[in-house]
């Protein structure tokens, strides 16, 4: 009954307790929002990273190439050569080395050159079909397959790049040969061949293409082999001046048409590139001094995901904390709003309360009639913001899910850290409420009425 | 019935009241009357509850409220005394059957809708039940604290100048029906008042001087 009076009490002042709503709803779904986020951002950052001490690359910036070649996410540093890595991928201080070639997309999808250790580092079992063997056989991620509808037998052409408007590569089609279980990690947006097929394809590319396109391509950082046939035995050598040979023979082998044999045709490592290696060392110590070596001997870099992970966290972690300090603003500013729709309506409540002592109520039921009318007002904010905050994520989701490959759950729970946010909003409600609830509890009945 | 012996009551500095004992039977009604400050409202109070007398006793069916801790008083007050205020207040979010039902339920822990409606019913009140209180008239608004005053069936009903705020035919009809419905209820009835129209209506009076 008193919870009664304390529900019509709330909705007889609308203006007031929507003020007070509107302002938790907003402050819980702030809070609520970054806690999920950062959660959820954290734990997808670091399970890709999980497993992987060094990321080799092109030079340039490391946390470039930890979000281009790690969380796909970012254009490439560049191209490294092959052999060249493959000296350092067969240290023995190195426990596996998976290396990356990417290419082109498939709708937006990115089309890696890999290994199948690539699978079997993010434990992606096959859900459908067989693991990648031949040139041109893919295995798509689970949302690649669900979002392009993609089955067994499937045939596809890439476009050139990492946009879905790239030219298309027509000469070649990609099979689909497995399907990839869910992982929730990058695996999931990605479609995986061996590292030839993506050799082969821009072989081809680049046989039919002007000079535009070739110095676009670098630009890009695609991995590609500007070899010909003519050159490929002159091995790294062939690597430093392919620019002059490539546009050299160009033309002169315009009509050399031969795609039906390519397929078959065992392509030669030599003086192909690839773009990143995904390092895990079996010597703790070779981890740091590769960091040093590398890039000091070759041309390529050696960067640490964990290192520039944390530097990301620590570097949007300053907007977030400003994101958090404006929402604890804020429910402050609803619990003085709370407390100032308590206390101006006590004047006028005041005979309401001696009423209702008159007609037998104690004091201890005026007390709790005054923080139930306080509380009632926050567990509503608490639930309105946690759904308001939930979709606000699935509308972050939604962006972030079409620009990275990266897609947040509404529907999980950070038990504690939202049950904290609870008790701290019910604390919220129950400060406000106190001294007006005091004032309620220490009322003089007899002076109230005789002052009427 | 409710009786009194030597109240003294003091606000302190200067003002001090002695009250004369007074008597009122189940279904009798007394009149107190008497000028501004010799503490009409105070006497009310005390009878009432809200207020504890310095010394003396007061007997509500032979139970001496002066005596009651404050918790009990309130419970004891809830079920056994009605009041009838100057002012009729009410919990303005609340109906007029909603505040009837919630004095029912203060008093007794029961929520006596159907007796509750039955009284309003009676009091003429049959239109208004769903209505707030801000929505009616004075005199109607008199008329549901008296409803509300009777739900728990009290030994004693209080009224604290419940006519001054009422034309003569109204001040005439409240009259009326507070003096049957003591009778009806066999309640003992205790109006404080320096209205002259019920000076001349009720003849067992009090004059506090």
């Amino acid at each position: 009954m008193i919870t009664k009076i304390a529900w019509k009490n709330i909705w007889f002042k609308p203006l007031n307790t929507l003020l007070s709503i509107i302002l938790l709803t907003a402050s819980v779904a702030i809070i609520t929002l970054l806690i999920l986020l950062q959660e959820q951002f954290e734990k997808k950052f670091n399970s890709n990273v999980e497993g992987i001490d060094l990321v080799m690359g092109a030079q340039g910036s490391p946390l470039q190439l930890i979000l281009s070649a790690v969380y796909q996410v970012d254009a490439p540093t560049g191209n490294i050569s092959y052999t060249e890595a493959k000296t350092w991928m067969d240290n023995p201080f190195v426990e596996t080395a998976i290396p990356l070639a990417f290419g082109d997309n498939y709708n937006g999808f990115k089309i890696v050159g890999t290994t199948p250790a690539y699978l079997e580092h993010y434990g992606a079992k096959m859900a459908q079909g067989k693991i990648f063997r031949e040139n041109f056989e893919v295995v798509v991620g689970s949302a690649v397959a669900e979002k392009m509808q993609l089955k067994i037998g499937d045939e596809f052409f890439g476009s050139h790049g990492d946009s879905a408007e790239g030219e298309v590569h027509d000469t070649h089609a990609y099979t689909v040969t497995g399907i990839a279980a869910k992982t929730g990690k990058v695996v999931d947006n990605l479609i995986l061949c061996t590292i030839p097929s993506v050799w082969a394809i821009h072989d081809h590319g680049h046989d039919h293409e002007g000079e535009n396109a070739h110095n676009h391509e670098h630009a890009e950082g695609e991995a590609h082999d500007h070899n010909h046939e003519a050159h490929a035995h002159e091995g790294s050598d062939a690597h430093d001046d392919h620019h002059n040979h490539a546009e050299a023979h160009t033309h002169d082998r315009e009509h050399d048409h031969d795609h039906d044999h390519d397929h078959e045709a065992e392509i030669s490592e030599a003086g192909k590139e690839i773009t990143a290696v995904l390092l895990k060392m079996k010597n703790k110590p070779a981890l740091l001094s590769w960091q040093y070596m590398i890039p000091m001997n070759t041309k390529m870099q050696a960067a640490s995901p964990g290192k520039e992970i944390n530097r990301l966290f620590s570097l949007f972690g300053i907007g977030l904390q400003a994101l958090q300090y404006l929402a604890y603003g804020i429910m402050l500013i609803s619990g003085i709003s709370i407390f100032i729709a308590l206390f101006n309506t006590l004047k006028e409540r005041k005979y309401e309360f001696a009423l209702l002592r008159v007609n037998g109520a104690s004091r201890t039921e005026l007390l709790s009639l005054v923080l139930i009318e306080s509380l009632i007002l926050c567990v509503t904010g608490f639930v309105f913001g946690t759904i308001v905050g939930r979709i606000g994520l699935v509308l972050i989701s939604g962006s972030s899910e079409e620009e990275f490959k990266m897609s947040f759950n509404p529907f999980t729970f950070v038990w504690d850290k939202e049950g904290y946010l609870f008790l701290l909003t019910i604390a919220v409600g129950i400060i406000a409420a106190l001294i007006p609830a005091i004032k309620a509890y220490s009322l003089n009945i007899s002076k109230t009425l005789a002052n009427a | 019935m409710i009786s009194t012996k030597n109240i003294a009551f003091s606000y302190g500095k200067g003002t001090s009241f002695n009250f004369p004992d007074i008597v009122a039977q189940k279904g009798s009604t007394l009149l107190i009357t008497g000028g501004s400050g010799k503490g009409k409202t105070t006497l009310l109070h005390l009878l009432g509850g809200l207020l504890k007398p310095q010394s003396g006793e007061i007997n509500i069916d032979n139970t001496n409220i002066a005596a009651m801790p404050d918790g009990r008083l309130d419970n004891f007050r809830g079920k056994n005394i009605g009041f009838v205020l100057q002012q009729a207040y009410f919990v303005e979010s609340l109906t007029v059957l909603e505040n009837v039902v919630l004095a029912s339920w203060l008093g007794t822990g029961r929520q006596a809708t159907e007796k509750a409606k039955a009284l309003l019913v009676q009091l003429g009140l049959q239109d208004q039940l769903n209505k707030l209180p801000s929505r009616l008239s004075i005199g109607q608004q008199q008329r549901v604290s008296i409803a509300r005053a009777l739900i728990n069936d009290p030994k004693l009903l209080l009224a604290d100048e419940p006519t001054s705020s009422l034309d003569d035919e109204n001040a005439l009809t409240v009259a009326d029906m507070l003096d049957r419905l003591a009778r009806q209820f066999g309640t003992a009835l205790v109006i404080v008042t320096h209205d002259q129209r019920l000076k001349d209506r009720f003849l067992n009076q009090i004059n506090l001087s």
